[in-house]
């Protein structure tokens, strides 16, 4: 599964759990510490706003985002769901803990806007593996039996 | 590692097929797909449930109540509602345009054509009906599931918006998470033995308190010990939970000798469990990282009562209050609360002590969530560390993070005073 092509440097395939089905592909974000989506981030840009936050001003529009688990607000799910209606959601999720809020917001959008965001449990050792990759781009692949995190860190620096 | 499959009763299996209606279907999607993810084997029947979901956030939340009452649904247990983004007893109060204020009342209307009770508090727990110890609900909003679990004793998982109400609809909730006794028990133990009483007697230290316990805990379980169980109340846990669950993901925290289930006779601490130290200067720091405002400087407001004021919290207010003069032309006093506590506290007296002084009321809403405070306004004052986390992010305010005496003094003469007294 790993992808190839003329300027791959490396890449790797890992496994995952998945918690909400679907594919999705993007540069890596890994959070250095918990996140809110409400409070934390903006409904309309999906740009981090907690200037609490390390990485304050990042977009999670479109990235595969690495995190622990979320923070605070139980009303991070509406967050999330409108932020996947309006299309400034992330493009997948890979969590460290089955974190309820997250994984509402995208079945709500499911059920209302027919949006399959993938949403997949990782353990500790490929965390790792994404935190050290970022922010390279990779592609989540969550069916209901499966899920693989496929990273590719394109360079032209020389191959390992 | 497969998870064992969900089993459901005969009923619960009717209602995902829609002998209740589609919209009791889709509720009970949404609460069989949490019970997959979390891994449950069974549903449990609830007594009651607090929804947040109607609080306006975008287009989303509105649609998705929207389609459960054109599909019929009616709430299946006791069924409050957190706080709106709208003050419906001050009209005019919340300045949102009308592309926000319009949609956000629309919610308002259809989680109460769901059959919720238009209670719009944040403290549900303030109310004369609350649940009791050992109770199954399905509570939204982070300081009410805290709260909840916490100092009633209740169950609740970390619930919030959508699943709020398609758990009221089906009366059902996932077997997991904190309704299970072992993921009750502590994670580690805070040692607040060095904590004076006299910083113990403010309740902002108590908020400084769970802003340190929240970055210590995360989403574990806290054991606060080495606390003198008459330096507690009700307010001071408000606090502590809220901050905790405001800078950690905690939903549930025990203190020795205080919650129902840390009490003497309840089973004792893991022995392994890790012990931390807190210190009186880690609540200065804290203290300090709640506060965005730097050095001396005119206040354009004080915000009290996030999470809601409470009656004693009214009762407090108006002695502190006593021996005041007016608050400062400048400076306005801005206190959240639920129609129920503030009838209460009129019907005491104490609500017209904080209004002689100058003091405004909300209602129904809050005012780190909309928008309220004058729109110049710069530096506000706080003894909420809830306010404080939020309010620089939502309002583009600068924050004073200081006990209620600091802020009265404050408030009084418009500018920011310190007490450093109180901190020690």
């Amino acid at each position: 599964m790993t992808p190839t092509g003329p300027n791959t440097v490396r890449g790797e395939a890992l496994a995952a759990r998945t918690l909400t089905p679907g594919t999705g592909t993007g540069p890596l974000l890994v959070l250095d510490e918990p996140l809110s989506f409400w409070g934390g981030t903006d409904l309309q840009t999906g740009v981090i706003t907690d200037p609490h936050h390390p990485q304050y001003g990042t977009s999670l529009a479109g990235r595969i985002l690495v995190m622990d688990a979320s923070r605070g607000s139980s009303s991070s799910s509406s967050v999330l769901a409108e932020q996947l209606r309006a299309g400034v959601g992330p493009a997948a999720i890979v969590l460290g803990a089955r974190d309820a809020i997250i994984v509402l917001g995208a079945l709500a959008a499911a059920e209302l806007y027919g949006t399959r965001l993938p949403i997949v449990l990782a353990d500790g050792p490929v965390l790792e593996r994404l935190r050290a990759a970022a922010p390279a781009t990779a592609t989540v692949q969550a069916t209901a039996d499966e899920a693989i995190i496929c990273t590719a860190i394109i360079g032209t620096e020389g191959a390992p | 590692m497969n998870t064992p499959a969900l089993a459901l009763t005969g009923e619960e299996s009717a209602m995902l097929a829609g002998t209740r209606g589609a919209g009791t279907a889709m509720a009970m999607r949404l609460v069989t797909g949490l019970a997959g993810v979390l891994g449950a084997t069974r549903l449990i029947p609830i007594t009651g449930a607090h929804i947040d979901g109607c609080l306006y956030h975008g287009r989303a939340g509105l649609d998705f109540a929207r389609k459960l009452v054109d599909l019929g649904a009616t709430v299946a247990v006791p069924t409050t509602l957190n706080v709106s983004s709208l003050d419906l007893m001050h009209p005019g109060l919340v300045r949102l345009p009308p592309t926000e204020a319009v949609p956000a009342r629309a919610l308002m209307d259809a989680y109460t054509a769901l059959g919720a009770k238009p209670t719009w508090t944040c403290a549900p727990y303030q109310s004369v009906q609350r649940p009791g110890a050992g109770e199954h609900i399905a509570w939204a909003e982070s300081n009410a599931i805290v709260f909840a679990n916490s100092v009633l004793g209740a169950r609740t998982e970390r619930y919030g918006d959508f699943i709020d109400i398609c758990a009221a609809i089906t009366g059902r909730v996932p077997e997991a998470g904190l309704h299970l006794p072992a993921n009750r028990v502590p994670t580690l133990e805070l040692d607040c033995s060095g904590l004076s009483a006299s910083l113990l007697a403010h309740d902002a230290a108590w908020a400084a308190l769970g802003d340190v316990v929240g970055r210590r805990s995360g989403t574990g379980v806290p054991l606060l010990t080495g606390i003198d169980p008459d330096l507690v109340d009700e307010d001071k846990l408000k606090a502590l939970g809220a901050t905790a669950a405001s800078a950690g993901g905690v939903a549930l925290f025990h203190v020795a000798g205080v919650t129902p289930e840390a009490l003497a006779d309840a089973p004792a601490a893991p022995e392994s469990l890790p012990v931390e130290r807190v210190t009186a200067a880690m609540l200065r720091a804290a203290r300090d990282e709640l506060t965005t405002a730097a050095g001396a400087r005119a206040l354009d407001a004080v915000a009290l009562g996030t999470p809601h004021f409470s009656l004693p919290e009214f009762e407090k207010l108006a002695q502190a209050l006593a021996d005041a003069p007016a608050f400062h032309p400048d400076c306005t006093v801005w206190i959240s609360t639920s129609r129920e506590v503030l009838a209460r506290a009129r019907d005491a007296g104490f609500v017209q002590v904080a209004e002689a002084r100058g003091a405004r009321i909300v209602v129904d809403t809050c005012t780190y969530i909309t928008p309220i405070l004058a729109p110049d306004t710069r530096t506000v004052m706080t003894p909420s560390g809830k306010w404080a986390w939020y309010a620089p992010a939502n309002l583009g305010v600068d924050v004073v993070f200081g006990t209620l005496g600091e802020c009265v003094a404050s408030a009084c003469a418009g500018e920011v005073i310190r007490d450093d007294t109180h901190w020690s």
